[in-house]
C-alpha cells in the first residue's frame, strides 16, 4: 500500500510496557519528525495516554481522553457510568471466576452476553455456554470477564469527536447493515436519529469527552436507547463519517495541533459504506524487511 | 395514522426510513397506494383511484390497502396524526 502509506514502523505490544514503547517512538521520531499520532487500538491507548506529556516534549501531539475518562467508561465500570450520567446501560457484572456467573441466574434472564475486557462477545443461553465462552474469551484477552444483560433490539453506533470542553465537534449515527460473525460492521448506513444524537450530546457535555469515540447503542422495542459500550477511539468505519461530510480524523488532527476547529453541524443521511477485502501482492523482500527490521 | 413524513420513496419503489436506516421495496401498486396516502388522500379515495386503473373489486382493493397499511405500521413507517 505504498500509494497510501509512506513508511511503516512496528511498535511493541502493549504488554511490553510504556518505557519500551517510548524508546521505540523516540527512535521513530528521530527519523520522521512526526507532528501527530492517532492511536487506535484499545489495548495500546492506556500507554499512549500515560505518555502524552512525554510525547509532547518530543514534538508529538495527541488528542486523547484523559486517564479518568478512559477508566470511567471501561466495560467493567459501565454500570457506575450509567448511574453517574443518567444514561440507560444494560445491567452487568464483572467476574473473575466462572462460578460467579451462576449466581446471576436469579437476577438476569437468559440469554446473557459474555464479554472480554477489550474484545469479543458471545451470547450464552445456559450455564454451560457461559462456561465455554468464559474460558475461550479469558484465554485470549485475560480477566475479568463481563456478564451483561441481553437487550433485544436493533444496534446503532455513533462516532464522534469531543473537544474536551464539553462541545461536540462531530457526531454521525450509523445503523449496521451487514455484520461479521464477531458482530463487526461490514456495511452500514448513516441515519438521522434525534434520540441517538441527544444521547451523544449528553454524553459529551457530562463527561467533557476529549478525542474520538464510538458509542455502541441498542434500541429496544419500546424505542429506548441503551448504551452498550464506549470505545475511546475512532471506529474502523470512520470513513463513513468522512463520506457524509464530517472529517473526524482531520478535525482530531487540528485539535491535537491546537488549531481552531469549528464543530460540524451537518451530515448526509442515507449514505452507505460497504467494506471489501483485498489480496495484496507483496514481494518476499518486503516481508523480510518488515520482519527483520520492523520498518518498511 | 399517516405515513411518516420523513421517509424517502423513489420512483421505482425503494423506501428508506432515515430514522432507523431500514429500507424496503414495494411493487407498483404498493407504490401508488403509498404515494396517494402520502399526499393525504383518505382510504376511500385511494380505493377509488386504484380501482380506476386496475380490474379489481373495491372490497378486494380495500382489504389489500388495509393490509398494506398494517404492514407499514409494523415496520414503523406510520406515525400518529398528532406526532
Amino acid at each position: 500500500m505504498h500509494d497510501i502509506v509512506d513508511k511503516t514502523y512496528q511498535i511493541p505490544y502493549p504488554s511490553a510496557g510504556t518505557e519500551v514503547l517510548l524508546s521505540r517512538l523516540a527512535y521513530i521520531q528521530e527519523q520522521e519528525k512526526m507532528d501527530v499520532i492517532i492511536p487506535n487500538f484499545d489495548a495500546e491507548l492506556y500507554s499512549f495516554i500515560k505518555l502524552e506529556n512525554k510525547l509532547k516534549t518530543m514534538g508529538i501531539h495527541t488528542f486523547l481522553p484523559t486517564m479518568e475518562q478512559f477508566e470511567e467508561r471501561h466495560k467493567v465500570n459501565l454500570n457506575d457510568f450509567g448511574k453517574k450520567y443518567g444514561i440507560h446501560v444494560p445491567r452487568s457484572k464483572t467476574i473473575y471466576n466462572v462460578n460467579e456467573a451462576q449466581q446471576l441466574e436469579k437476577d438476569y434472564e437468559w440469554p446473557l452476553v459474555v464479554k472480554g475486557k477489550y474484545y469479543d462477545a458471545s451470547l450464552a443461553y445456559n450455564f454451560d455456554q457461559v462456561k465455554a465462552a468464559y474460558n475461550k474469551i479469558s484465554a485470549k484477552w485475560g480477566l475479568p470477564i463481563i456478564i451483561q444483560e441481553f437487550i433485544h433490539g436493533t444496534e446503532y453506533n455513533v462516532t464522534g469527536l469531543g473537544d474536551g470542553e464539553g462541545n461536540t465537534i462531530a457526531a454521525v449515527p450509523m445503523r449496521k447493515q451487514y455484520i461479521t460473525d464477531k458482530g463487526k460492521a461490514w456495511g452500514g448506513i448513516s441515519i438521522s436519529d434525534k434520540q441517538a444524537l441527544e444521547l451523544t450530546e449528553r454524553f459529551m457535555q457530562s463527561t467533557r469527552w476529549r478525542g474520538g469515540f464510538e458509542l455502541e447503542l441498542m434500541k429496544d422495542k419500546s424505542g429506548d436507547y441503551y448504551l452498550l459500550e464506549i470505545n475511546p477511539r475512532m471506529p474502523a468505519w470512520i470513513y463513513l463519517a468522512v463520506g457524509v461530510g464530517q472529517n473526524i480524523p482531520e478535525a482530531l488532527t487540528r485539535l491535537a495541533m491546537g488549531w481552531p476547529t469549528p464543530a460540524y453541524t451537518h451530515y448526509d443521511v442515507g449514505k452507505m459504506f460497504i467494506r471489501y477485502a483485498w489480496d495484496m501482492i507483496v514481494d518476499l523482500h518486503e516481508f523480510e524487511q518488515i520482519s527483520t527490521t520492523g520498518e518498511l | 395514522m399517516r405515513v411518516k413524513n420523513n421517509i424517502a420513496v423513489s420512483d421505482n419503489g425503494f423506501i428508506f426510513n432515515p430514522g432507523s436506516g431500514e429500507s424496503f421495496t414495494v411493487n407498483p401498486v404498493g407504490l401508488e397506494m403509498l404515494n396517494l396516502l402520502r399526499k393525504g388522500h383518505p382510504h376511500n379515495e385511494v380505493v377509488t383511484m386504484i380501482q380506476e386503473q386496475y380490474v379489481a373489486e373495491a372490497a378486494q382493493i380495500e382489504r389489500d390497502l388495509l393490509d398494506f397499511i398494517e404492514m407499514m405500521r409494523q415496520y414503523r413507517l406510520m406515525q400518529h396524526d398528532d406526532e
